[in-house]
């Protein structure tokens, strides 16, 4: 056998399949590039001032708006936020303090199985908790599930956050004679803060286009609602209602709602990941 | 005066010892709280799927036909279409995650090449998936149906083979980074060694990188799996919702999830809800497990 043949195949056995991971590796960017470009070149035609403001029309009427459903959402999610927020943090704290010990063991992999839940499953339980004993539909509802939906994130990115900051740190505190509340709200959580910001806005991100969990609690509105307690509209709810109708005029709306909803979700994500550069946190 | 400074100075000390145990009781009561959702989600599914286990029983799980106006249920079906779309995503999106996994962990660890490729997988997780489905549903339908013209099947264009197709662009980044990072844990003196040798470097990674992360790798597939199983709106939009089990790759079908969606505010009787919840419990426990499995895997070869 000649060596110098075989070396040569090797290497070039090594280059033809260095050659083809990189081609599939690559191949990844052209779905999004294509659902980015075919969705702005669809949406953005649509997008005026009257879609921004108006609410719906009737179908085969031209015209009419999306503003319900951009004002449902901005509710639902807020809503969301300010139910999943303290808890998730707070949580975050307890998992970072009690490394061992069986109720945080218990605790964490509760977190753990709650990231793994499918959106759909939420969504059903949070009918029997809160839409079935209310006996409607509405976007508190749809905000409680969104806000389950949160948890996990928001819990997982501050204890890892939390985890990084060093012990003297908390030490020096309690030296200076600091009560134990006073170490983690003022010393502990005001370093790891960046790191739990970036933690909310992926959370956010990630719940602002969720659909499944709201089909059976804000379920969705053609009229403009703010009130919480009533069902409500949101974009996504709003695309899958008119993405799935035969009506063209329908479709259009929904491109123009898919460009605003993919632009502030990937918007979100690109902040965070700036910040967290900037910052220098990992996740 | 003094004694008077001295007892405010105490009811505050007294005020912080108590603020301070009730910050401790809200941190274990949080922890606690996260243990109660869980469990109540799960005694929720349950409680709310006894009339179907009841008067279905066990054979519930491998009836053929899905009848609600006759009350017959049967979720074969939809398992078959959940088990049909997940494994076909699987198996397309394998190539590419690891593909991935492989150039950004040991190609290309840095630079601004992999991290526009870092950051477009993370955007692709990104996306929300009423978005992968609507697109799908008015491009990649049309495409299918084609392409089904040509090889000569029933050009439905919605069914098992185009979710499918959804499914793997959204649960690539999943395997795609949790493989990246298991392979940047690969001590370098290992593959050193293997270099010393005189090997090139895809027999490096054949010999050395794949079976050190052979069991990271295989964990990142069960996530992805995870996903695909729960994956609601893509699915439901492109599937075509038929209840019934799919004939081929390219007909129309159902999964637990989309069929949920589909259904569950149309039930209207006890046992047709009852039963669409059983598929939800069922659709939980999977996933359940299937998660649990992958993240033990991750924790045992991080900590090895």
């Amino acid at each position: 056998m000649n060596k110098n043949v075989n070396i040569k195949y090797r290497m070039g056995k090594s280059r033809f399949i260095q050659g083809l991971i990189i081609f599939f590796a690559f191949l990844i960017t052209v779905p999004l590039l294509l659902i980015i470009i075919y969705i702005f070149r669809e949406g953005i035609t649509k997008i005026n001032w009257a879609f921004l403001t108006q609410i719906p029309k009737p179908v085969g009427e031209a015209g009419g708006g999306i503003v319900n459903a951009l004002i449902g959402s901005i509710l639902i999610v807020l809503t969301a936020s300010v139910i999943a927020i303290p808890i998730g943090i707070l949580c975050g704290i307890y998992l970072s303090e009690n490394k061992t010990g069986r109720l945080a063991y218990w605790s964490r992999l509760s977190v753990d199985v709650l990231q793994g839940v499918p959106s759909i499953v939420i969504g059903i339980v949070v009918y029997f908790w809160v839409v079935k004993p209310i006996g409607t539909f509405s976007a508190v509802s749809g905000s409680i599930a969104l806000a389950i939906m949160m948890l996990p994130i928001l819990v997982r990115s501050t204890e890892e956050t939390l985890k990084l900051i060093p012990f003297s740190l908390k030490e020096a505190g309690l030296a200076l004679g600091l009560p134990y509340h006073k170490v983690i709200l003022k010393v502990i959580v005001p370093c790891g803060i960046s790191g739990i910001l970036s933690g909310i806005m992926l959370s956010i991100a990630r719940i602002a286009g969720e659909t499944a969990p709201l089909l059976f609690t804000a379920f969705g509105n053609p009229y403009l609602n703010t009130n919480l307690a009533r069902p409500m509209q949101s974009l996504p709810l709003m695309i899958f209602n008119y993405a799935t109708s035969p009506y063209d005029e329908w479709h259009d709306m929904a491109w123009g709602a898919a460009l605003i909803l993919l632009f502030t979700v990937l918007l979100l994500n690109i902040i965070t990941k700036l910040t967290t550069r900037r910052w220098n946190v990992q996740l | 005066m003094d004694v008077q400074k001295l007892k405010t100075k105490a009811k505050s000390s007294n005020g912080m010892i108590r603020a301070e145990s009730l910050f401790k009781r809200t941190l274990v009561g949080v922890g606690i709280a996260m243990i109660v959702l869980v469990v109540g989600l799960m005694i929720t599914l349950i409680i709310e799927s006894i009339p179907s286990m009841k008067n279905l029983g066990i054979k519930y799980l491998w009836g053929r036909t899905w009848d609600p106006v006759n009350n017959v249920y049967g979720a074969l079906p939809f398992l078959i279409g959940t088990l049909l779309t997940s494994f076909l995503a699987l198996i397309i999106s394998i190539p590419f995650s690891f593909a991935i996994a492989i150039y950004l962990g040991e190609y290309n660890p840095k630079g601004w090449l992999s991290n526009f490729l870092k950051n477009t997988v993370e955007l692709i997780a990104a996306v929300p998936s009423v978005i992968y489905g609507f697109w799908g549903l008015l491009v990649l339908v049309p495409l299918v149906r084609s392409l089904e013209i040509k090889v000569g099947v029933l050009p439905y264009g919605i069914g098992i083979f185009t979710a499918s197709l959804i499914l793997a662009i959204m649960i690539i980044p999943y395997a795609a980074s949790l493989g990246r990072e298991m392979i940047r844990l690969v001590p370098s003196p290992l593959k050193e060694g293997a270099y010393s040798l005189g090997a090139t470097r895809y027999e490096v990674i054949k010999n050395v990188v794949i079976p050190y992360t052979k069991s990271g790798l295989f964990a990142g597939i069960l996530l992805s799996l995870g996903r695909a199983l729960g994956e609601t709106m893509a699915v439901t939009m492109v599937i075509g919702n038929t209840s019934m089990i799919p004939d081929s790759i390219f007909g129309p079908g159902n999964t637990m999830a989309s069929v949920i969606a589909n259904e569950f505010t149309e039930a209207d009787h006890t046992l047709y809800l009852s039963a669409l919840i059983e598929l939800g419990l069922v659709l939980f426990i999977v996933t359940v497990i299937i998660n649990m499995i992958g993240k033990r895997i991750i924790k045992r070869f991080t900590n090895e």
